[in-house]
């Protein structure tokens, strides 16, 4: 029997809220303060929460090493490939205007500014992840005394 | 001489504090207590952040300051000793030395800073003027900041993007993952 009942319920509580209110920071950053970066940051201390109460072991469990690695490389890809496919329909390198027609409410600024926020969050996530990581896997586990 | 400023109050208080935390966290030796005192540092300049106005900075130092750092810190801690070794007074006088030759250096700076908020200082009159003006037009997002981040600057954020990965690429091979497993069952 874990003996932190208290500190597992209100986590177990608050990390969903936590993750949502991470993609309303991402998904908001265009009206209020906020972006991919934080949002990054938000979602991966909702993880790490769950790391440090439910053990690392859980948590590679719901977020595999394989999934941090892939979304590291994934994010720097997909704001690259943002950045290709505008040259690709004849702008410039990440000159969003040419994602979408209605030019009249710059709905192209719009798709790519989302875009590219979206892999900034990715690769922030995935790599405070792998340095938790590489970290608290050395750690041996907090001993009781210590809580 | 416009009518008095009340918030400045709050900003001297919000100084007043992180002064106060930054001489307990370099007088403390317990280590646990000084991790959470530099949370607590970052928490207070996010405050004093939101009273200045820079609420995107606000935000990055309350997450990454105050929560990431904390948490890779105590993870660090976990690795070592919870007490600091004492270090011989020779040296707290070299660090002294340093600390007051910086600080001597920006206070003669300060007089060169243009006065808070002055719409001609050099920050807010040439590029940034345009970035404000022309962000409704051709970007049509309410958050400037973000306009000048994720359009304007793209390719500076891109350049950012990647050198958080190769940080994180850094950490993977250097460290890997799977710390504290053999190499056979990894996976």
């Amino acid at each position: 029997m874990n003996p932190h009942l208290v500190l597992r319920v209100v986590s177990k509580l608050l990390i969903p809220l936590i993750v949502v209110f991470g993609l309303y920071v991402h998904f908001h950053g265009d009206y209020s303060p906020g972006g991919g970066f934080q949002a990054g940051v938000i979602v991966a201390a909702a993880v790490i929460l769950y790391a440090l109460i439910f053990g690392v072991d859980n948590a590679k469990r719901a977020v595999p090493t394989w999934f941090v690695k892939f979304l590291a490389a994934f994010g720097v890809l997909l704001y690259g490939g943002t950045g290709v496919a505008t040259l690709l329909l004849g702008a410039n390198f990440l000159d969003y205007d040419v994602l979408h027609p209605d030019l009249a409410h710059h709905s192209g600024q719009h798709i790519g500014i989302i875009l590219v926020e979206l892999g900034v969050l990715s690769t922030v996530f995935a790599v405070i992840m792998a340095i938790f990581y590489a970290f608290a896997g050395r750690a041996p586990d907090i001993p009781e005394g210590e809580w | 001489m416009t009518e008095f400023d009340w918030t400045q109050l709050l900003d001297y208080a919000l100084m007043g504090m992180l002064l106060a935390v930054g001489i307990a966290i370099v007088r403390l030796r317990n280590l646990f207590a000084a991790v959470m005192l530099m949370g607590v540092y970052s928490l207070i300049s996010a405050a004093w952040f939101v009273s200045l106005d820079a609420v995107d900075v606000a935000f990055t130092e309350a997450a990454v300051g105050a929560g990431i750092s904390t948490v890779l810190m105590l993870a660090a801690m976990l690795l070592t000793a919870r007490e600091a070794e004492p270090v011989k007074a020779i040296r707290h006088w070299a660090a002294l030395i340093v600390v007051s030759v910086a600080g001597a250096a920006l206070f003669y700076a300060v007089g060169d800073m243009p006065v808070y908020g002055d719409p001609n200082s050099p920050a807010n009159s040439y590029v940034g003027m345009d970035y404000i003006t022309s962000t409704p037009n051709e970007i049509a997002v309410p958050n400037v900041v973000t306009a000048v981040l994720a359009s304007y600057r793209g390719f500076d954020t891109f350049g950012e993007t990647v050198v958080i990965f190769a940080a994180g690429l850094g950490v993977m091979l250097l460290l890997g993952l799977n710390p504290g497993k053999k190499k056979g069952d990894e996976e």
